[in-house]
Order: structure tokens, then sequence, then C-alpha cells
């Protein structure tokens, strides 16, 4: 069996034997975003108008959240090192480990951002936006918070250290995945933000298991 | 091959703090010569500006100080990334020891932006292109220096430091165009800094005499630092005991 696949249904079978805390990313994702009518209050028009970038906001956070369990426990049990120094090369060893966090966590958020959509207001089309924005930059937010657990490995307080590396990384897919519905809800053609995302995807996707394997390198 | 300038000579962590011990002394003497003489062209030469009356004037310390920010960040990175290569000490010690001047020239640079822009605009922040650029780069100065002081080991911690300052040089610009073109859909182009009128000559010489102080500034304050880096993890070295005996 192709090793990258082993390693990738290996997380999903742990992950699935603790149905509750795999859940808990995407759990955090609608309290937090439910919270935010409550301060700013329910005025419709309001709510709509900042409906993209809270829901962005939301996911970049919840997605950060679930980062420590990437390649914590498989640190401290030592299955990290043996997984180093296998014949997996690091960066099959990222991209495996980035693509089950993106299926753990970023395709649970894509599915329920429809429901804050309408909890929010937004029209179907709106909505589909979201979606689609969410699909390109997910994957984004998991490559640059797995380079960012990388680096943090076992250090204390390593879940702030985290979002204090990452987040200022993760603002032009913040911009382009927000901008995308704003763009569309103002009557302008949201396309150059997708082609943005997309580019940006790609970016990420050749240079981020690099460096995620670098910092694997320095940490373990 | 002998006659040649030798490049690394101090390299040597020993021959650096030798060269930093005498270098400082004239650094932060040209600083202050240079402050002096650029706020005297800045406040007394350099004429009132026809629409923004004297508040302009702070243009003298927050045009070099957001130069610095962005210099010293591209130093650290290249710095840092040297070290990590090529495993010299030397130039990791350096990337800590800029780390800090440069997140504090950015700190200047907003602190005094806003200063700017409280009369000129009518509001101490606007989320302007350029300003929005400028805390990220302070965002990204605080995780270099929050990385590398979690991290005990000095070795790790260079090296991870090297690796987000190189990651983080790669997204500058992309950050920087991201937030310009979010800058331009969100608000048209209420303010507009590029356009300024063409500048006085006295303006532009006060402006550059502050930039020089401000580079001797921070190559003081970043060799007195890195001397002192050395210092402590050099603490078991025969020369370092030697210092500290005579020193008593």
């Amino acid at each position: 069996m192709n090793p990258m696949l082993a390693l990738l249904a290996r997380d999903l079978r742990l992950a699935s034997r603790r149905p509750a805390e795999a859940l808990l990313p995407v759990v955090f994702f609608v309290v937090a975003a439910s919270l935010f009518p409550l301060g700013v209050g329910p005025e419709a028009n309001t709510l709509k108008t900042i409906a993209p970038g809270i829901v962005w906001v939301c996911a970049l956070l919840s997605s950060m959240l679930s980062l420590g369990s990437m390649y914590g426990s498989d640190y401290a049990d030592g299955s990290l090192e043996q997984m180093l120094i296998s014949s997996m090369s690091g960066f099959e060893l990222a991209v495996a480990k980035c693509f089950a966090h993106w299926l753990m966590t970023g395709v649970p958020l894509l599915l329920v951002s429809p429901l804050l959509g309408l909890l929010f207001g937004l029209g179907w089309e709106a909505i589909g936006l979201l979606a689609l924005g969410l699909l390109l930059g997910t994957p984004i937010l998991s490559m640059m918070g797995g380079m960012g657990a990388a680096l943090t490995l076992g250090l204390r307080n390593s879940a702030v250290l985290i979002l204090l590396i990452v987040l200022p990384l993760c603002i032009p897919v913040l911009i382009f995945g927000a901008g995308a519905v704003s763009a569309a809800e103002a009557g302008l053609a949201p396309d150059g933000h997708f082609y943005l995302l997309g580019a940006m995807l790609l970016l990420t996707s050749l240079g981020a298991p690099v460096a995620t394997a670098a910092a694997l390198r320095i940490s373990v | 091959m002998k006659n040649l300038p030798r490049l690394f000579y101090f390299a040597a962590p020993s021959r650096f703090y030798w060269l930093a011990s005498k270098a400082v002394p004239w650094l932060y003497a040209i600083a202050a010569a240079f402050a002096v003489w650029g706020l005297y062209v800045g406040f007394f030469v350099a004429p009132t500006d026809a629409t923004q009356g004297d508040s302009y004037r702070i243009i003298f310390i927050h045009v070099p100080a957001a130069w610095m920010s962005m210099v010293i960040y591209l130093a650290m990175a290249g710095w840092a990334a040297f070290g990590w290569a090529a495993n010299a000490r030397l130039a990791s010690m350096m990337a800590r020891a800029l780390a800090p001047t440069g997140a504090a020239f950015t700190f200047l640079a907003l602190w005094t932006g806003a200063f700017w822009g409280k009369p000129t605009w009518g509001a101490w922040w606007v989320w302007d292109a350029r300003l929005t650029s400028e805390l990220i780069l302070l965002f990204l100065y605080l995780g270099f220096m929050a990385l590398v002081e979690a991290i005990d080991d000095t070795r790790r911690a260079d090296h991870a430091g090297a690796l987000l300052a190189i990651v983080g040089a790669v997204n500058v610009p992309i950050i920087y165009f991201s937030v310009r073109w979010w800058n331009t859909l969100h608000q048209g182009s209420s303010i507009s800094m590029t356009a300024a009128p063409k500048m006085a000559h006295a303006m532009v010489e006060a402006m550059l005499l502050m930039t020089v102080a401000f580079w001797a500034y921070a190559f003081a304050v970043v060799f007195r630092r890195c001397s002192a880096i050395v210092l402590e993890r050099e603490r078991g070295a025969d020369w370092v005991q030697a210092l500290a005996r005579k020193e008593g």
C-alpha cells in the first residue's frame, strides 16, 4: 500500500475512534459564528454585509484550533520520528497529514457553511460562492497551519504560538475568500477572487509541504 | 588569494565582539549627530507645508522608520537564511538581534503614522493599504520573536526562526498586494498618499539625514544586542572567561 494512503487512512481511522473530538472544530465554528449576531445586533442588512467575513474568520480560527493534534500526539509517542526515518519523504508525510487534517476540519466546515449562510440571511448564490471560496481556501489554511504546527512541536503554549505565527500569513486567503462574496453582493464579478485563491492554493501546495518537511526535521 | 580581503574574518564571534565594541560608540555618535542635524533642518529650515501646516513634519521620523522596518525584515530573513544554510552561528545571532529593532521601528512608524493621521485625515487609524500591511509586518516580527523565544534549544530556535522568516519574506509581497486590492474594493480612493505634491528640497534633505541617523542607530543597537547574545552563547569559551576576569 502506498505509504501516503496508509498514513491518511490511519489518521482518519484514529479520528473516527474519537468522533466527539473530531467534531469539535466544526462545533466551535458554528458556536463562534452564532455569537456575532448577539454581539452586533439582529439588524438583517448589517448581518448580511458582515456574514462572509464572519464565516471566514471563524473558519480560520476553527481550523487553527485542531492543529495542535496534527503532529502533537505522534511526536509525543515517537511515531513521528519513525515516520521521518521511514522510506516516506518528509514532503509526502506533510501532504498526507495536511490532507487528513483538511478532510477532518476543512470539509465539515464546507458542509456546514450553507447553514451559517442561511442564519445570516445570505442568498443562495452568495452561499454557493462562500462554499466555493471555502473549498479553495481551507486547504491553504490546513497547509499553512501544518507548517506552524511543525515549527511549534512540543513547545509550551504552542496553541497560542501557532495562531500568532500562522494567522498573519493567512490574511490573503481571508481577503479573497470573503471578498468574493462581498464583490458579488456589490454587483461585481467574483471570478478574479477565485482565480487568486486558486493561484494561492497551487503556490501553497508546492511550497508549504516543503517548508513543513524542513520544519519537522528542525523540530524532531 | 592571500591578499584578498577575508570576507568572513568577522564571522568568528570573538572577532565580531571586538569589532562591535570598537564600532558601537562611533555609530551612536553618528546617529546622534545626524539626528540633531536632520531634526534641525526638519524643524527650522524646511518650509511649512501649504496644505498640512506644520503637522507634516512628523514625516522626518515616520518615513525613515517605515523604511527601516522593511529593510530590517529583509536583513533579518537574509541573515537567518544564511545562518541556517551555512550553519553560521553569528548570522543566526544577527537575525535574532535584528528582530526587536525591526519591531520597534515598525511600531514607531505606526505610532507616528497615527499622530500624523489625526490632524490630516481626522482619524488615528484608517484601514489604508500601507497602514494595514505595516501592521501585519509588526505581527510577523512578533511571531518570529515569540517563536525563537519559546524554543529553549538555540540551534532549533535559530533554524525554526529562519524558516519562519523566509516564509514571511515570501509572503510579504502577497500580503501587500492582497491588502491593496482589498482596500481599493472596500474604500475607493478616499485617501491618496502617493499623490503628494513635489516635496521641497529641504524636506528631502531632512528626511535623508534622519534616514542616515536611523541606519546608524540600528547598526549600533543591533551590534550591541548581538554582542550580548554572543557573550551569552559563548560563555563557556576561553575568550569570554578571560574577558569576564578582566572586567571583574
